[in-house]
């Protein structure tokens, strides 16, 4: 095994795994951005010296990286507070705040928050004035197009702490097919100790599994399925999986969620309500592939199944007139606009002389 | 991916890979004598590949990848594949590397004490390290400071040294023509050719020394010495650091205690042999 079926493996489980490519394996464990939860699940094994040092490194590196993601929540806490309005952690930062199994290596990125729609305006110009600026252009074509049909404003960034937040009304583009209930995701949310709110176990997964298969070209998908795993082995209970059931049809994503639990069971061997997760289909293979779709030196495999992934995830967001008008204007342009986000999201180190 | 190269330095091993056999032929060459990783266990791989699959054949273009990206890298063409891959291994280290925190700075060595040089880029601290490194002091790496926050030890990183423009000519008049690597003209940063220490760092390079001076070395301007104050030395030393905002309370106290421990100083220097006096002079004094 010289892929990410080794890392799959390694994650489902760590005991079973014998001598093997460390180099492979803990390459494309930071290619998908899963060496932190990789190190702790390698913790109680012996491994060769070097790895055992590279793995100690990693959690570090994980627990500096939850200070970090906390640490920002509670800025955006303060900035908001004086509104009054609910502000509901997701993703990574939700599973360090409420202590979630998820949590344990989570990387964390951007600050995705989510607030009431009506509210945005309020809450946009609360953090610009304690200190987020615009990333894009506040006149140009993404910031319409954000501002008219996605599910988040145009990304924030801090001035001095250069991080992220993405601040969501709802949690699929407007143009998506499916039309989640933002007003019960809100309603069902739990207050935290903090005063920051989480969404309620069943829409926790109903949105990892609404981001990893209605929206977006399942770029990290293997970290998003470990974090679907997590959280069904830690929620799961009968009355669990008839709630996430119920959720998951009242927010039109029942398909999505059901591949979900059945792509979680395939890889990482996940319990789950066999009935609404469903048969194993010959798409899902399609969806398993681009899963592991990567080499031991890191790499990117499978290039066309790649892309037509990539073409799926513009087919989900937009009806094909609007697709053209917003690959024309993209295309125009000369730099693209995911390598330049992609950039700026990454802190620029100290130049290194060569 | 076709081609591969393991190397050892220091306590740090990278994988190197590339699409192209030439610029992982040039690193073996340049890096003649240089341990294997253990087992082959590496920290940290480099991939040099095509920016795109055909410029693997048309208009090589050599795309620095690995472990760890900067997504607005630029590529290099494949005459600069030895400078590609030495960049890539820069790139992993100040990206990815948390063992160790990690200044931007020259370190030499003698008689078990070790002395930092760092400064801006083009300060003249490569150049005089390496002619240190020449002139009995042992040159423990000319582009990295690693510092064990455990134990307050500087570890050896003598990776080739990276000469640029008129420094090139100034170590070549002093060191044997095998340890250079080709000439690199006309690079992002103009001319550069690669040095491989001699043969007394890369015996020792498992050997780490404790930290005795710091030193901000200024090229061009008149001799001049100034004691430099522990609240200035902190601040220039977190510039100087690529992961001490990322190692968190661990690197602020490992910081501390390395100025707690070491006299700083901002020396101008007219020319190299003035600032190699320099050095020895405040040697023996910390040595009295």
């Amino acid at each position: 095994m010289r892929n990410a079926r080794l890392l799959v493996r390694a994650l489902r489980d760590p005991a079973s795994l014998g001598d093997c490519d460390w180099n492979g394996l803990i390459s494309v464990a930071r290619a998908e951005q899963l060496i932190g939860s990789l190190a702790f699940r390698m913790a109680e094994r012996s491994v060769p010296a070097r790895v055992a040092a590279i793995f100690e490194a990693a959690r570090h590196d994980a627990a500096q990286a939850r200070n970090q993601a906390l640490w920002e929540a509670e800025m955006a806490r303060r900035a908001l507070a004086p509104l009054g309005v609910p502000v509901i952690l997701m993703k990574g930062t939700a599973f360090h705040a409420a202590n979630l199994d998820a949590s344990v290596g989570r990387s964390v990125g951007d600050l995705d928050i989510m607030v009431p729609h009506a509210s945005l305006d309020d809450v946009e110009a609360a953090l610009l004035q304690a200190g987020w600026e615009h990333v894009k252009d506040a006149e140009g074509y993404d910031d319409g197009y954000y501002r008219r049909w996605m599910h988040e404003l145009p990304p924030l960034i801090h001035r001095s702490r250069d991080r992220m937040i993405d601040v969501h009304h709802t949690i699929l583009p407007l143009t998506a097919r499916p039309r989640p209930d933002a007003q019960a995701l809100i309603d069902a949310s739990l207050r935290l100790d903090s005063g920051l709110h989480i969404l309620s176990p069943a829409d926790i997964l109903v949105h990892a599994a609404a981001h990893l298969f209605a929206d977006g070209d399942l770029a990290g998908g293997l970290r998003n399925l470990w974090d679907i795993d997590r959280l069904l082995r830690e929620f799961d209970s009968p009355d669990f999986r008839r709630s996430l059931e119920e959720r998951a049809r009242l927010h039109q994503l029942g398909p999505h969620v059901a591949r979900a639990l059945r792509l979680a069971h395939r890889l990482y061997g996940t319990p789950v309500d066999r009935v609404f997760a469903g048969r194993f289909s010959l798409a899902d293979r399609l969806f398993e592939a681009r899963l592991l779709a990567r080499n031991g030196w890191g790499q990117d495999r499978r290039k066309p199944l790649r892309f037509a992934f990539y073409l799926r995830s513009h087919w989900l967001r937009m009806p094909p007139l609007m697709l053209a008008r917003h690959l024309w204007v993209k295309w125009r342009r000369p730099a693209p606009l995911s390598a330049k986000g992609a950039a700026e999201r990454k802190p620029a180190p100290p130049a290194i002389a060569t | 991916m076709r081609h591969q190269l393991f190397l050892q330095i220091g306590p740090v091993s990278f994988r190197i890979g590339s699409a192209w056999g030439e610029p992982l032929d040039r690193l073996a060459r340049l890096y003649a004598g240089y341990p294997e990783p253990e087992a082959g266990l590496c920290d940290f791989t480099v991939r040099l590949e095509p920016e795109q699959p055909w410029r693997r054949w048309f208009r090589p273009s050599v795309a620095i990848r690995g472990d760890y990206i900067l997504p607005d890298a630029a590529p290099l063409s494949l005459a600069h594949g030895l400078l590609a891959a030495e960049m890539g291994m820069n790139l992993q280290m100040a990206l990815g590397q948390k063992r160790y925190l990690l200044l931007h700075a020259a370190t030499v060595e003698k008689d078990g004490r070790a002395v930092i040089l760092t400064g801006e880029s083009g300060a003249g601290k490569s150049t005089l390290a390496a002619l240190l490194g020449e002139r009995g002091w042992r040159l423990m790496g000319d582009e990295f400071a690693l510092l064990d926050m455990a134990s307050g030890m500087l570890l050896p990183f003598p990776r080739a040294v990276s000469l640029k423009n008129g420094a090139i000519r100034v170590m070549e008049a002093e060191v044997e023509a095998s340890r250079f690597g080709p000439l690199l003209a006309g690079t992002p940063k103009g001319d550069i050719r690669h040095m491989r220490p001699n043969r007394n760092a890369l015996a020792r390079m498992g050997e780490g020394a404790r930290p005795a001076l710091i030193l901000f070395p200024r090229f061009g301007e008149a001799g001049a010495v100034r004691a430099v104050g522990r609240a200035e030395v902190f601040m220039r030393l977190t510039q100087a650091s690529t992961n001490y905002v990322a190692l968190g309370s661990r690197g602020f106290d490992s910081l501390n205690r390395l100025i707690a421990a070491c006299p700083a100083l901002a020396i101008d220097y007219p020319d190299t042999a003035t600032a190699i006096g320099l050095v020895e002079d405040f040697r023996q004094e910390l040595a009295a």
